[in-house]
């Protein structure tokens, strides 16, 4: 890769350990990838809650925070992605002393490098919105689909390591979606059904991102009746990037760098047709039990908006198995000041902060609690929580509600 | 286990702040196909290669405290990954993987190396942290040409796997 004197400088470490040690690492990516050079990056974005980091890595961030040379501290805003507790509720959780301490441990190596603390992974929506053209490192594949398509912005999927590095660095390779040529459609889907449901946009989401299949694969799609709200966009891409490992799409007439078809190249390409019953059967794939054990909305963590809706259906229930809502730290208080959170623990929910559920040791509360058959109005979380042994069930926001006063689905 | 760069056989190096790119590699060991990657990072290494059409994702698709595929739908559900060379269709799935084949290496549970017809950024990146080899981009579906079980030598210097 072409250096500027101030990455050489970076290089030869005269800028301090931790930025040295950040643009290595950042090259070797480069490298692997052919990019040309580095691109200034505006914004980092960094997922690591603990589960995925480990002893190990929080030993690494460790090492980085304890650096005296003063090189340790983000050169850029650099927020973060949810962490693995909420930790006023880790106990009704049943998580043990060693996830809280952990996560402490991981969070004052971060505070020393200077990253606020967000610990959202919908910024898009409470934090601060990346704009058209502004290249960011951004991690958590929901924010880089949002962002990326829906905003017009330009990141790749950056791992913690990455956008950590971004953020001690203030750049990241420019390669793959800081490019133009990466940004033009390679798969045309024309869909004959527009979802109502977050749940179905999510479905929709999956089905787009199976048949797309990877990462460099960018789905323009047409067909839809009317421009999806930022809520079922963030379902949709997020269901996408997790089915697919998809970083962008276009929609026709309603994403910024489609008006036209032919502005992503999507008229040269053949068409794919799916509709509502592509939908449905990625649905009934994970409908393997009529049970529930638990209800759970997250991944990505909740809006106002779906927080409101929430609300209003858990009035007059009274549940029977735990209810577990998710949301950002920038949303909860404004759940609680306008009675959402009382109106959903009145029916005995519970609404947790700043935390994502699968990212908070699955498999660890599963056991501890007794969890294996999860009702989810998130097509994203059926599609990760397989792998913790969970039987995961898609269902939208009323049926789950109606599953937790129940027990059953359906 | 890794290969150095005389193409002696050592144990595999400690976890350090990032993998070194592309050792050199030495002279080739064995006849049999050989398929050429347009990505390498890495060390050289022998092993096992596991293969499926299928994709790869550490949050997703493994159980990482006993070493296998957990995910049931997963063409190699139940089966141990670690030492093993993977050779699989895609990196798929979230961030995680970036922290989680760092972490999984630090307790010798990582695969010896991963191959893709097609990777994305966070196995990329996790790769590197993590310093484990990796190779990706072919003009064939290797998960078609290279059979299940059979020995390979990934050369990341050379950006080459050869069945051995």
């Amino acid at each position: 890769m072409r250096l500027n004197d101030e990455e050489k400088a970076m290089l030869a470490g005269e800028l301090g350990e931790a930025p040295r040690l950040a643009l290595s690492h950042q090259q070797m990516v480069g490298d692997f990838f052919g990019a040309g050079d580095f691109v200034p990056v505006t914004q980092a974005h960094v997922m690591a809650d603990t589960e995925s980091l480990g002893e190990a890595g929080v030993r690494w961030l460790e090492s980085l925070a304890a650096l005296k040379d003063g090189s340790r501290r983000v050169r850029i805003p650099t927020i973060t992605d949810p962490r693995g507790t909420d930790f006023l509720k880790a106990g009704q959780l049943k998580q043990a002393e060693w996830v809280t301490s952990l996560e402490s441990r991981a969070i004052a190596a971060f505070v020393k490098m200077g990253l606020l603390m967000t610990d959202t992974c919908i910024n898009y929506q409470t934090v601060q919105a990346a704009t058209r053209g502004e290249h960011v490192a951004f991690g958590d594949t929901g924010v880089v689909i949002y962002s990326n398509s829906v905003c017009g912005a330009r990141s790749n999927f950056e791992g913690g390591p990455s956008a950590l590095s971004a953020g001690l660095t203030g750049r990241t390779p420019r390669y793959g979606f800081h490019l133009d040529e990466h940004r033009q459609a390679t798969l045309r889907v024309r869909t004959t059904w527009t979802p109502a449901r977050l749940d179905d946009w999510g479905a929709l989401g999956g089905v787009i991102g199976r048949l797309a299949g990877n990462y460099w694969a960018v789905p323009v799609i047409e067909g839809l009746e009317r421009p999806p709200s930022s809520d079922e966009l963030k379902h949709f891409g997020a269901a996408m990037a997790s089915f697919g490992s998809v970083a962008l799409f276009h929609l026709v007439g309603f994403t910024p760098e489609a008006s036209r078809l032919s502005d992503v190249g999507g008229d040269a390409l053949a068409v794919t047709q799916i509709g509502q019953p592509d939908v449905q059967a990625l649905r009934e794939s994970y409908a393997l039990d009529t049970q529930v054990d638990v209800v759970v909305f997250s991944g990505p963590q909740l809006s106002l908006y779906e927080l409101r809706a929430l609300a209003e259906l858990c009035d007059g229930r009274r549940f029977t198995i735990p209810l577990l809502a998710v949301t950002s730290p920038q949303v909860k208080p404004d759940c609680d000041r306008f009675g959402y959170t009382a109106r959903i623990e009145e029916a005995g929910g519970t609404v947790f902060s700043g935390m994502c559920f699968y990212q908070s040791y699955a498999r660890e509360i599963a056991e501890a609690n007794g969890w294996k058959r999860l009702a989810t109005n998130s097509a994203k979380m059926v599609n990760i929580l397989g792998g913790y042994g969970y039987v995961p069930m898609l269902a939208s926001m009323e049926q789950c509600v109606d599953a937790a006063r129940t027990g059953r689905l359906g | 286990m890794t290969a150095d760069e005389e193409g002696e056989v050592t144990p595999v190096t400690p976890i350090q702040f990032s993998g070194k790119a592309a050792a050199s590699g030495g002279a080739a060991q064995a006849s049999g196909r050989v398929f050429k990657a347009r990505h390498a990072m890495g060390s050289k290494v022998r092993g096992e290669a596991l293969v499926a059409k299928d994709g790869f994702s550490a949050r997703y698709d493994l159980d990482r405290i006993t070493g296998i595929f957990s995910r049931p739908a997963h063409k190699l559900a139940g089966q141990s990954y670690v030492a093993r060379v993977l050779v699989l269709d895609t990196a798929k799935g979230g961030v995680a993987s970036a922290w989680m084949l760092h972490e999984m290496q630090s307790r010798n549970m990582a695969p010896l190396a991963i191959v893709f017809n097609t990777v994305n950024p966070i196995l990329a990146q996790g790769a590197a942290l993590g310093n484990i080899t990796m190779l990706a981009g072919f003009d064939e579906d290797v998960t078609d040409a290279v059979a299940h079980g059979c020995l390979v030598e990934i050369d990341p210097a050379e950006k080459t796997l050869r069945v051995l």
